[in-house]
């Protein structure tokens, strides 16, 4: 049994300890808003934050996570209340399939927290995500929205 | 889309009570017993749903696969509805329903750019209908004609009386009325929801982890799959050791697939995924196993000089003229093989049992998928059911069920237990259908005075129809391997007026399995005939946009010149430099103009994309602009590193490692024009793509010196010649 602290609230879970992160969210947790991509830390579907840094949860080792709290995508709303990040995203009109975009929040919202106005050059620098349908653009839109105050 | 998931908890509690009842509801011939569970929720036809609180739900026929069709086709329900928008959302009939209902949703396939322009009339006709009958409910309560009545905004409006009512009040009422048999449709001026940039309806919840895609779907007891099918296509498996993993944790039961795959089924994914890993398989490869690329390669150069060669469009005496011309031009290129590469991994859900089953899962096409399901099933159709979620992305590989038939198989072999089956990365990337290969020749004549004398295209590659639906070739021939070079026609005709012209195709097919992909046989064709139109331009000693401005039909050139106008044609700042492309397809007449510079060290950079498309009527401009933006992503990712090569007859590209991907640090700015005309329905999800990669290229020789006639860029050293 392992106790993991997932969006504030400990979870016990009797998935193997190499597990990735990902999975034990999404099959043991049944937060599936964290999504599966490559598994090869490739195309950022499945970001999360511990401890407020963003990380590929396929390549975190369940064992690895320890009493560092997790924060996933389904932990940013406060019930009906998007954060400000979200209704930026809202107002940009910004996922199409929408399968990469609970990586694509998750990594602009930990680049706001280090950077709270980045550059278009520093957005390129993190945000390196795969998105097929191709909204980069709106991405793009949505953070410097959302950076505004 | 809230609906969606309303569904699926719906199929979940159903599914729950089933276990507990040993058997499971199927839910159909009662048509949507959801509706008519909820207190005076009504179905005025097929398309429109009305709650007592005037909520409106439009039923939605086609697969919405991020590219904006569910939100175009609601709007235009909605238009003729003349319903309040603020209160519309969405459902899917399902593929079973619509059989049960003697197909009333029409076609559920979603490919082609086809999702609005092959439905809108019917789409338009139900929303006008049953507008007509919530008018003729309420004119009846007041005892006044009809035809003294409006409707707007969901309120009915009597204009004697100034009496006023609602569509959730009447809704009832009007669901008794015989419906109208010709109703009046709008013009499109008159438009109020359609024809604006309306925002999407299936945002929200992917904004907060709560949509659920088909990957992410649970049911009570159920299992998770994963699979390895043979790693050469045509290749069967030979043997496999299952007791070397069948005590590993979770695992539940190893089995082998149509003598060609193994799955692994277990609790987790994890589970399954690990065992499968460390399970033994051999494989019989077939006569694939011995081919390479370099042995397509060949058979491809070969079919370029073939003496045989399917015609698809011919003028004049093309070889005739060339012969005689001043100057003779010839140019070779080549278009790799190419993965969609959704994000969402191909998955499916299935539930078996002996005398009914049902699966749920991405797809483009929900009656193909039933007819999967019941033919893996070996179940009678209507004793079957599919539930389409919404798609991780399409692109076209999502129009074969051949992950659903894995799925139905996995689940027979555990009757009574629902099972996930969900592919790897690594599998999704060795098993999709794959954007076909293709080398053409491209030899071109011209006269003294530097205008075009004689072109001969000839193509030489694989066919998706041979591959996919032989019954549908023309006496031998693919018709689809011609897109772009059609002579007329509403779908995707040659753009030039060339008096001598010949373009044929030498079909060379492998054991690769080929498919429909976003743009497919565009993309390719685009490059040749716009690269090779630059480079005639040049031998011409002219300007490549004048070169094309005096042979390109009307429509052709009015989109080419809203674009060049836009970018500024010749006026790109020191250091940049530009590159045009045209094409008409899927419907549409579209063009772009890229900037690119080429730094002293070979790095490539794209700094500014203009696209005009002229799609007729523009049902969202707001969503067209944003298809347009990821066209380019799509069409610039397949042009820089799009490439699957094949070794011992297998792919080699296993992940996004080694089948790379734009991402944004590369992203130009896209600026889009929308030509207005409105006289016709064109499509907006695929065409712009065949332009994104011959703009570049045409930037690049002009920047570097360096024609670039094989795909993807990456292969290549952009340093100045």
């Amino acid at each position: 049994m392992v106790a993991i602290t997932v969006n504030g609230k400990i979870y016990n879970t009797n998935a193997d300890p190499r597990t990735p992160l990902l999975w034990v969210l999404r099959d043991d947790l049944g937060l599936t808003g964290t999504k599966y991509g490559c598994g090869v830390a490739q195309c950022g579907s499945c970001t999360v934050h511990i401890d407020g840094v963003a990380n590929r949860s396929c390549q975190v080792p369940l064992n690895s996570v320890g009493r560092r709290k997790v924060t996933t995508v389904e932990g940013l709303a406060q019930g009906d209340t998007l954060t400000k990040l979200q209704q930026a995203w809202l107002d940009n009109d910004v996922p199409q399939c929408g399968y990469c975009q609970s990586g694509m929040i998750m990594a602009a919202a930990a680049l706001l927290k280090t950077t709270p106005k980045p550059t278009d050059e520093e957005i390129d620098a993190v945000m390196t995500n795969i998105c097929r349908c191709g909204t980069y653009q709106q991405v793009r839109a949505a953070i410097h929205d959302a950076a505004k105050g | 889309m809230t609906t969606n998931a309303a569904v699926l908890n719906r199929r979940s509690f159903l599914a729950s009570s089933a276990a507990v009842a040993g058997g499971f509801s199927l839910g159909f011939g009662v048509p949507f017993s959801r509706a008519e569970a909820q207190t005076g929720v009504q179905e005025i036809n097929a398309w429109v749903v009305v709650h007592p609180d005037d909520k409106v739900v439009i039923r939605i026929a086609r697969s919405e696969m991020g590219q904006g069709t569910l939100t175009g086709l609601a709007q235009l329900v909605a238009e003729e509805l003349e319903c309040d928008w603020a209160k519309v959302t969405t459902e899917y009939p399902t593929p079973g329903q619509n059989l049960a209902r003697n197909r009333v949703w029409g076609n559920f396939s979603t490919g082609g750019s086809q999702g609005i322009r092959q439905s809108n009339l019917y789409v338009r006709q139900g929303g006008a209908t049953a507008r007509e009958m919530l008018i003729q409910a309420a004119a009846k309560e007041w005892n006044v004609p009809a035809a003294e009545c409006s409707a707007a905004n969901s309120v009915i409006t009597h204009k004697g009386t100034g009496k006023t009512t609602t569509y959730g009040k009447v809704a009832a009422a009007a669901a008794k009325i015989e419906p109208p048999k010709d109703v009046k449709l709008k013009d499109a001026k008159d438009w109020k929801i359609a024809g604006k940039g309306l925002k999407r309806l299936d945002t929200r919840d992917k904004l907060t982890g709560a949509q659920i895609y088909g990957i992410d779907l649970k049911l009570p007891g159920m299992l998770t799959a994963t699979i390895r099918d043979t790693p050469v296509n045509g290749g069967t498996l030979k043997s496999f050791d299952a007791a070397k993993v069948e005590k590993m944790p979770g695992v539940k039961k190893v089995v082998a697939i149509d003598n060609r795959a193994v799955a692994v089924i277990a609790n987790s994914y994890w589970q399954a995924r690990t065992a499968l890993a460390a399970l033994p398989v051999e494989w019989d490869p077939g006569p694939g196993g011995k081919v390479s690329s370099s042995d397509i390669a060949a058979m491809l150069a070969e079919g370029l000089n073939a003496t045989q060669a399917f015609v698809g469009n011919q003028a004049g005496d093309a070889k005739g003229a060339i012969e005689k011309a001043a100057k003779k031009i010839e140019a070779v290129y080549s278009y790799p093989y190419q993965n969609h590469a959704t994000m969402e991994p191909m998955n499916c859900t299935a539930l078996w049992t002996a005398d009914k089953c049902e699966a749920w899962g991405p797809t483009q096409n929900g009656e193909a998928a039933l007819a999967a399901t019941a033919e893996a099933a070996g179940h009678p159709v209507n004793k079957c059911e599919f539930h389409k979620t919404l798609l991780g992305g399409g692109f076209g590989r999502r129009g074969r069920s051949d992950y659903v038939r894995q799925a139905v198989l996995i689940a027979k072999e555990m009757p009574g237990t629902p099972i996930k089956l969900i592919w790897s990365r690594e599998e999704d990337m060795t098993h999709c259908t794959f954007h076909p290969i293709m080398a053409c020749k491209l030899t071109g004549g011209l006269d003294a005075s530097g205008n075009i004398a004689g072109l001969h295209v000839r193509l030489s590659g694989q066919s998706i129809l041979a591959g996919l639906l032989p019954q549908n070739l023309q006496n031998g021939m693919d018709p689809v391997v011609f897109q772009g070079f059609n002579n007329g026609g509403t779908e995707s005709a040659y753009g030039y007026n060339i008096d001598n012209l010949l373009v044929d195709h030498a079909m060379r097919n492998s054991h690769v399995l080929p498919g429909f992909w976003r743009g497919v046989n565009t993309n390719q064709n685009a490059i040749f005939m716009e690269c090779f139109m630059d480079e005639l331009a040049e031998a011409a000693g002219q300007d490549p946009l004048e070169f094309r401005r005096k042979i390109l039909k009307p429509r052709h050139r009015r989109v080419l010149e809203a674009a060049v106008e836009k970018a500024g044609w010749g006026k790109a700042p020191p250091g940049v430099f530009q590159g045009l492309a045209q094409i008409m397809g899927y419907g549409s007449y579209v063009a772009g103009v890229a900037d690119v510079s080429v730094s002293e060290q070979g790095q490539l950079k794209i700094h500014r994309i203009v696209a005009a498309t002229d799609c007729g009527h523009a049902v969202n401009p707001a969503q067209i602009e944003r298809q347009i933006a990821g066209s380019f992503v799509y069409g610039l990712s397949a042009a820089l590193y799009g490439e699957c090569t094949v070794k011992d007859g297998a792919i080699e590209q296993t992940n996004f490692d080694t089948y790379n991907v734009m991402r944004m640090d590369e992203m130009p700015k896209v600026e889009c024009v929308i030509v207005p005309s409105g006289d016709f329905w064109g499509g907006v999800g695929e065409p712009t793509i065949a332009v994104a990669a011959p703009a570049v290229l045409n930037a690049i020789y002009r920047a570097t010196g360096k024609r670039i006639r094989t795909l993807p860029v990456m292969n290549h050293d952009l340093r100045k010649a």
